[in-house]
């Protein structure tokens, strides 16, 4: 079968789900959506059809990036705009199904927006929402919209067009057009892609390999599953395009087997790529012979470094290389090869389609296009995001997310995992993008962005990233190894209240050491979290280590919990949680916290009743409480 | 602890004898050509059948590979997948990636070290748990996450953790 008939067929199907007399309903099981319940969801939605005795096509997607909302589900009236609803419950679909599906309410009270023509009274659009009008959708251009699993539903929207088009292209004006766009590398360097295209194709060598970096390893990122599992055809193609115009046959996707949905997903789509003649060899009839390898990794973090990437494949531990020779002249099996990140390549075949001017009109100078974030931590509207580079951290995090939770106030971001760094509240006005970041000392990274608020200590967050970084470090350079051995040690110290003066001077010095005494990124990156928060919080570590204080009171060795006598009720809901025993008291009596027994688990904060919120933290100074229980109210 | 019912993907735990390792292996090897490059995903299908990698079945892999059995070991040590010591039928993850972390992993963590008696690594004695932390899952918008055996559970909190593994056993 030809390309065009594969498409037309595709087209076909397409419209006939589209003009379905029948209703449609999209629901996002991506990991994240079966994370939220989305499994229920389903189950409940398929036995409310049923006892409506109503027929419906309901189709399983990926993720739209509305994690916030999962679980989440799109419904689809013939002749009506769509409607999503979101924190969905079997109780809740059952509403719906009975009001919308049966009768003709859409639910206003229950609806998050609408998509396509027309309006719902009371239901606002979709993208005009402020979670979704700043976002520009390149990379996520299908994820919630397609069946995933369905390469007939790729191909209706474009899907492989950028593959033609390079087809009828020469490998050098693809590489100039990739150039022309001024797309860098997305897994965290920003290392411009048409010019590492460039390299691999122009060395000498008749066997060249192509690698798809998926081993997102970053805590607290998840853009490469996300489009994995919503989209994995978007991340194939690119390959492929990149494989034509490197002159390339072979091509490994090395993917963290802790992403067990991305890996099926992806199976799947090689099978109907083969099935379809896009991929194996004589593609298409164009005499271009390319496959695809799925190698999973075995989690270490270090694996995400290119060189430590390809002994890996190889079968090796994964150790880095020193640089030069670089992979595009000598990689894996010593043969010239070419390794970009999932997103990266999930670029590539859209900027084919709709030109290089039209992907460089997005973003700012020297940074093009757009990134996916994970907006996660301490924010109201978790999710993934697309945005144009430059875009303010201030519209990500209030206008996008929704700005703090629970009303608290905003401490800083943290950008890049355990390579980037935490910028401050004088950063939220600065452009996201490749160079501004790197000034602030941070960087963009793959894309991870946790948002911390005041009660998060930036010292015990340094300590974290440290935690990670030691014990992921391969092990290969002595200052990697040993270097963040120490600089976890005297972290610890800190945030145990063992903080000497002199302490932060000696972080300082060590991280220079570490950035200069290692091979990789790794090593070379480590000591970003440390610095940027002794550059942006000092005060912080001041505090613990000079005052014994830990001003988020949230270390645990430098606060105690008290009760607060003028509050407390003598209700005793905290004394009958307290796991330690640690909570004195009686009927009416202003119960009092033994601070040689208490864990300082919080659960007594937890339980206390917001309308008295008796229990209180204090850090640095001795708790206003008294030893003993008193009767409430003062003397008896 | 008493014994648990099987719990949905739970994994049959037969640490068993050399024979029974051996005859497992067989299997496994059939697969594979015996090309270096296909180790990891050797030790990972030795790793996912048997719950770890027994000392036999390395030696085993080394001849079959044609490498020294320190390679063999090597590799077992250095990704975070492979385990020297029998897992548990159940094993809980729980994320301490950085999303978690901030929304309160650390506690989670802690209380299901009380509840199930072991550390983080550890296994209970009638191989029953497992309880591990991992870097991260991915599902961090939905932080904090506790993941048994392969069912990602989002917005966890200590009780709603501890629930998970009551509701087993």
């Amino acid at each position: 079968m030809s390309f065009d008939e594969i498409k037309g067929e595709a087209a076909s199907q397409w419209e006939a789900l589209q003009n379905s007399p029948r209703p449609r309903i999209l629901i996002g099981t991506a990991t994240c959506g079966m994370a939220a319940g989305a499994e229920t969801i389903l189950a409940s939605l398929n036995t409310e059809l049923t006892k409506n005795n109503i027929k419906a096509d309901i189709v399983q997607v990926g993720c739209i990036g509305l994690c916030y909302a999962e679980p989440l589900f799109e419904v689809i009236k013939p002749g009506k705009p769509s409607v999503f609803y979101s924190n969905l419950t079997p109780e809740l679909v059952a509403e719906i199904v009975r009001d919308w599906l049966v009768g003709d309410n859409p639910r206003p009270d229950l609806a998050l927006g609408t998509r396509g023509e027309g309006t719902l009274e009371g239901i606002p659009k979709l993208f005009e929402l402020p979670v979704l009008k700043p976002q520009v959708r390149i990379v996520l251009r299908n994820c919630g919209n397609i069946d995933p699993a369905n390469i007939g539903h790729y191909i209706a929207n474009g899907g492989y067009e950028g593959f033609i088009k390079a087809l009828k292209m020469k490998p050098q004006e693809i590489i100039d057009e990739m150039k022309k766009s001024g797309l860098r590398g997305r897994g965290g360097a920003g290392f411009p892609t048409g010019m590492k295209w460039q390299f691999c194709h122009d060395a000498p060598g008749t066997i060249k390999y192509i690698v798809c970096n998926a081993d997102e390893g970053d805590p607290g990122a998840f853009m490469d599953r996300a489009v994995m599992e919503g989209d994995p055809h978007a991340v194939l193609e690119g390959m492929l395009i990149g494989a034509y115009a490197i002159g390339a046959s072979e091509g490994y996707v090395y993917i963290r087997a802790e992403y067990p949905l991305a890996i099926k997903r992806l199976i799947v789509a090689l099978k109907q790529m083969e099935e379809c003649g896009l991929l194996g060899d004589n593609i298409l009839g164009s005499g271009f012979n390319f496959h695809i390898k799925i190698k999973e990794g075995a989690g270490a973090f270090v694996c995400g470094e290119e060189t430590a990437l390809m002994a890996s494949i190889e079968g090796n531990r994964g150790m880095p290389r020193s640089r030069p020779p670089f992979p595009a002249q000598s990689g894996l099996w010593g043969k010239p090869t070419n390794i970009n990140n999932v997103e990266t390549w999930a670029n590539v075949s859209a900027i084919l389609q709709r030109g290089a001017s039209w992907f460089a009109s997005y973003g700012t100078e020297k940074s093009k296009g757009t990134k996916t974030f994970s907006l996660v931590g301490k924010v109201v509207r978790t999710g993934l995001i697309e945005v144009p580079m430059g875009i303010t951290l201030r519209e990500i995090i209030y206008g996008i997310g929704g700005g703090i939770l629970g009303g608290k106030k905003y401490k800083a971001t943290q950008t890049g995992g355990p390579s980037g760094g935490c910028l401050p509240t004088s950063f939220l006005d600065s452009p996201v993008d490749y160079e501004s970041l790197a000034a602030a000392g941070s960087i963009v990274g793959s894309g991870g962005m946790v948002v911390m608020d005041e009660t998060t200590c930036m010292v015990d967050v340094a300590r974290y990233f440290l935690n990670f970084t030691q014990s992921e470090s391969c092990g290969k350079c002595v200052m990697c190894r040993l270097g963040t051995k120490q600089m976890l040690d005297i972290l610890q110290d800190i945030v145990n209240g063992k903080g000497r003066p002199g302490d932060i001077e000696l972080l300082l010095e060590l991280g220079d050491a570490i950035k200069n005494g290692s091979l990789c990124a790794l090593g070379g990156t480590a000591p970003n979290p440390v610095l940027t928060t002794i550059r942006y919080f000092r005060d912080e570590y001041e505090a613990h280590i000079n005052e014994k204080r830990c001003p988020a009171l949230a270390c645990r060795s430098l606060i105690s919990y008290y009760i607060i006598p003028e509050k407390c009720q003598g209700c005793g809901i905290c004394a009958r949680a307290c796991a330690s025993e640690a909570i004195k008291g009686g009927k009416r009596m202003v119960h009092v916290i033994d601070q040689s027994k208490c864990a300082k688990c919080g659960t007594c904060l937890d339980v206390c009743p917001a309308k008295f919120s008796a229990v209180a933290i204090s850090s640095g100074a001795p708790v206003k409480a008294p030893a003993e229980p008193v009767p409430v109210g003062g003397k008896a | 602890m008493k014994a648990a019912p099987a719990m949905e993907g739970a994994h049959a735990v037969t640490p068993g004898t050399d024979k029974a390792i051996d005859s497992q292996m067989t299997e496994i090897l059939t697969h594979f050509k015996g090309e270096k490059s296909e180790l990891i995903p050797i030790l990972q299908q030795v790793q996912q059948r048997l719950g770890y990698l027994p000392e036999q079945a390395m030696k085993r892999i080394a001849e079959f590979a044609h490498v020294p059995p320190s390679t063999v070991f090597g590799i077992g040590t250095f990704y975070a997948q492979f385990k020297l010591v029998p897992t548990g039928r159940n094993v809980v993850r729980v994320c301490r990636g950085t999303g978690c972390y901030v929304r309160g992993a650390p506690r989670i963590i802690s209380e299901l070290e009380n509840k199930l008696g072991i550390k983080d690594g550890g296994t209970t004695p009638d191989l029953e748990y497992t309880l591990e932390t991992v870097a991260c899952f991915g599902s961090c918008a939905l932080a904090p996450v506790v993941v048994v055996n392969d069912k990602v559970h989002g917005r966890m909190t200590p009780d709603a953790a501890k629930k998970l593994i009551d509701k087993k056993s």
